[in-house]
């Protein structure tokens, strides 16, 4: 039973991941029906980034280790913002009426762009985080012992979504991105500046996606320039899971893919645990294409 | 049609002529090139003429290669005699595989496929059944012959790939013009107007899928006689963005669209072997600069296609 529950906290850490990775698909595809294949590596960029910024700035000995992670997150946020701000006008931009098809291979172009961007720049080696700086601990709850690194991994993520659900809901920005989701067109007729609303969906998801990559450098330890293609992958399924456009789904598949995944490894097998995500994939398209949280009529952002 | 025909005529003798003045280095690139033109046009079926998003291509490949690999190590079966047979395994398994999922719509089943050649990466790397020789995949596999004559070097090998590919483009123009070509074609074009005018759509999707996949399946057999050793990563997502990639580049749903397409991604890309770090760079590049000029491809298909569409939907097919 211990196991059981150890692998629970583990695959919600990990599954947080995946949600906030999620969230940017989900945006992505609500606004403008694409799959961003290039949003792994953004994920990617984010974890690369915040290890230059890690270990250039030497912030963990000057002010402390919460508030450097603190701020080496806002800056990789608004870096990796910046480049998917770049992305969208670049490589999107000017597809916006062209064929679908366009879309996804310029999007997978982009991708190998990026990850090759980052093997040049960088190497092919994996990159080892400084494994000293953060609390190795674990805190005793209801008699299991659980790592601090996970529940803060946890925390983070979870308020990092519900900042973004507010935003979403709450701000009148909010409501434009919701309506552009709905209608383009119509939208547009309400005075709405859609091409400032895809710009900002392509900010806040590389954001988050960019605070993943940085959560997964700190707490696995090393990153490597392909790593973005599997989390990737495994954030879309997740976003299909809880429903395509949806982002509460897209929280709640995380969360559940990461548990799904973990309690595999644990019962099945480890060696297929990559596999199992992708079963889950299969089996919620044909059984409910629209996933757990969507619906029909769902309102799409 | 006349000058086209001219056309593949001179292609045909130019490529016929080619090991005469290629070193074994060049000759083995446009083996390669050849290669991924038979798959690429395997895939094109799919893809170019029936407009499914299909980005698993490689598992058939794999699948292929497997079987054939696996027969020819534990039996000593000759390679090339379990062609057949390798395209009836790929095809099976696209038919177990695609009947589920051949009803979703685009991005879904871009998706889905994805996760399905990932699935079969991630069981050869497991080692399934205990055939597959897990990472390390399959060694030992001997050189074809055919009668009697054992085809071991890269000039050999040019021309039984390219014979290969020769024979695919054949049938391949022979589908194009048939009923069932033009009625993926009308597929294509107009999924429910397709149904509307007595189609059965989802058999069309599937039986073109199991052709793509047969082929890709044969295909992997020429593959495992070439390399004579064969490895899960051969046949990873990688593979399928190339050949995904190679059928829209080109032209989708053209033949000679397709086999440009497969020189400029395989074979160009050697010319520049000396900017390894950045090949790929300039490719990722290419990709998203190519789909904003010219999303239709180098070759898009002639209008002439359309004129069949529209006779389609005039006369019925006849």
């Amino acid at each position: 039973m211990e196991e059981f529950f150890q692998q629970l906290t583990n695959g919600l850490a990990v599954g947080g991941i995946y949600a906030l990775i999620a969230l940017g698909y989900t945006m992505v595809y609500g606004v403008m029906k694409l799959i961003n294949f290039a949003h792994g590596d953004l994920f990617t960029i984010g974890a690369y980034l915040g290890l230059t910024l890690l270990v250039s700035l030497g912030l963990f000995d000057k002010i402390g280790p919460l508030p450097a992670v603190i701020l080496l997150a806002v800056m990789v946020m608004i870096l990796v913002a910046i480049i998917g701000a770049i992305l969208e006008r670049v490589a999107y931009k000017p597809l916006r009426h062209s064929p679908r098809l366009s879309a996804v291979v310029s999007a997978l172009g982009a991708s190998i762009f990026f990850q090759n961007a980052i093997m040049a720049i960088y190497s092919p080696k994996f990159l080892v985080y400084p494994h000293d700086i953060l609390p190795k601990a674990a805190i005793n709850i209801l008699g299991l012992d659980i790592p601090v690194m996970r529940i803060i991994l946890f925390l983070t993520s979870l308020l990092l979504m519900l900042a973004l659900y507010f935003f979403i809901q709450k701000t009148k920005i909010g409501t434009a991105i919701r309506a552009a989701a709905i209608d383009q067109g119509a939208a547009k007729l309400m005075g709405i500046n859609v091409d400032r609303v895809i710009m900002l969906v392509f900010c806040i998801g590389p954001a988050l996606g960019g605070a993943a990559g940085l959560m997964v450098g700190l707490y696995y330890g090393q990153i490597n320039f392909s790593m973005g293609w599997m989390y990737g992958l495994k954030a879309f399924t997740a976003a299909i899971l809880g429903g395509i456009g949806n982002i509460p789904g897209a929280m709640v598949g995380g969360l559940l893919l990461g548990v799904i995944e973990a309690l595999g490894a644990a019962y099945i097998s480890i060696a297929w645990k990559d596999a199992i995500a992708f079963c889950v994939l299969i089996l919620i398209l044909i059984v409910r294409p629209t996933g757990l949280l969507g619906e029909r009529v769902a309102e799409k952002v | 049609m006349k000058s086209s025909k001219i056309l593949y005529l001179v292609f045909a003798a130019a490529m016929a002529t080619c090991p005469f003045f290629l070193n074994a280095y060049w000759t083995d690139v446009f083996n390669n090139v050849g290669l991924y033109a038979i798959l690429a046009l395997s895939l094109n079926v799919i893809l170019g003429h029936c407009g499914l998003f299909h980005m698993g291509h490689a598992a058939f490949y794999a699948i292929g290669a497997y079987t054939a690999a696996i027969l020819n190590t534990t039996y000593g079966v000759p390679v090339l005699w379990l062609m057949p047979l390798a395209g009836v395994m790929a095809g099976l398994f696209a038919l177990v595989v695609a009947r589920p999922i051949i009803h979703l719509r685009g991005d879904y089943l871009l998706i889905v496929t994805i996760g399905i050649v990932e699935i079969v990466r991630i069981a050869l790397i497991n080692n399934v059944f205990d055939i597959t020789g897990g990472a390390n995949g399959i060694f030992g596999i001997s050189r074809p012959s055919v009668f009697g004559f054992k085809i071991s070097k890269p000039d050999h090998f040019f021309y039984l790939i390219w014979g290969f590919a020769a024979l695919t483009i054949f049938l391949l123009m022979r589908l194009e013009h048939s009923r069932f070509g033009r009625a993926l074609l009308y597929i294509k074009e107009d999924e429910v107007a397709a149904g509307g005018s007595g189609i059965n759509v989802a058999h069309h999707k599937l039986v073109a899928f199991i052709i793509g996949a047969v082929w890709a399946g044969m295909c992997g057999t020429i593959y495992a006689a070439k390399m004579t050793i064969i490895a899960p990563e051969s046949f990873s997502f990688a593979e399928s963005v190339i050949l995904f990639t190679i059928v829209i580049l080109g032209g989708s749903g053209s033949i000679p669209g397709v086999i440009l397409g497969s020189f400029l991604l395989v074979g160009l890309p050697e010319v520049f072997r000396g900017l390894a770090e950045y090949r790929m760079l300039v490719f990722g590049a290419a990709m998203v600069l190519m789909m904003i000029f010219r999303n239709q491809g180098l070759l898009p298909p002639g209008p002439k296609r359309y004129d069949i569409a529209a006779k389609l939907h005039a006369g019925g097919a006849q």
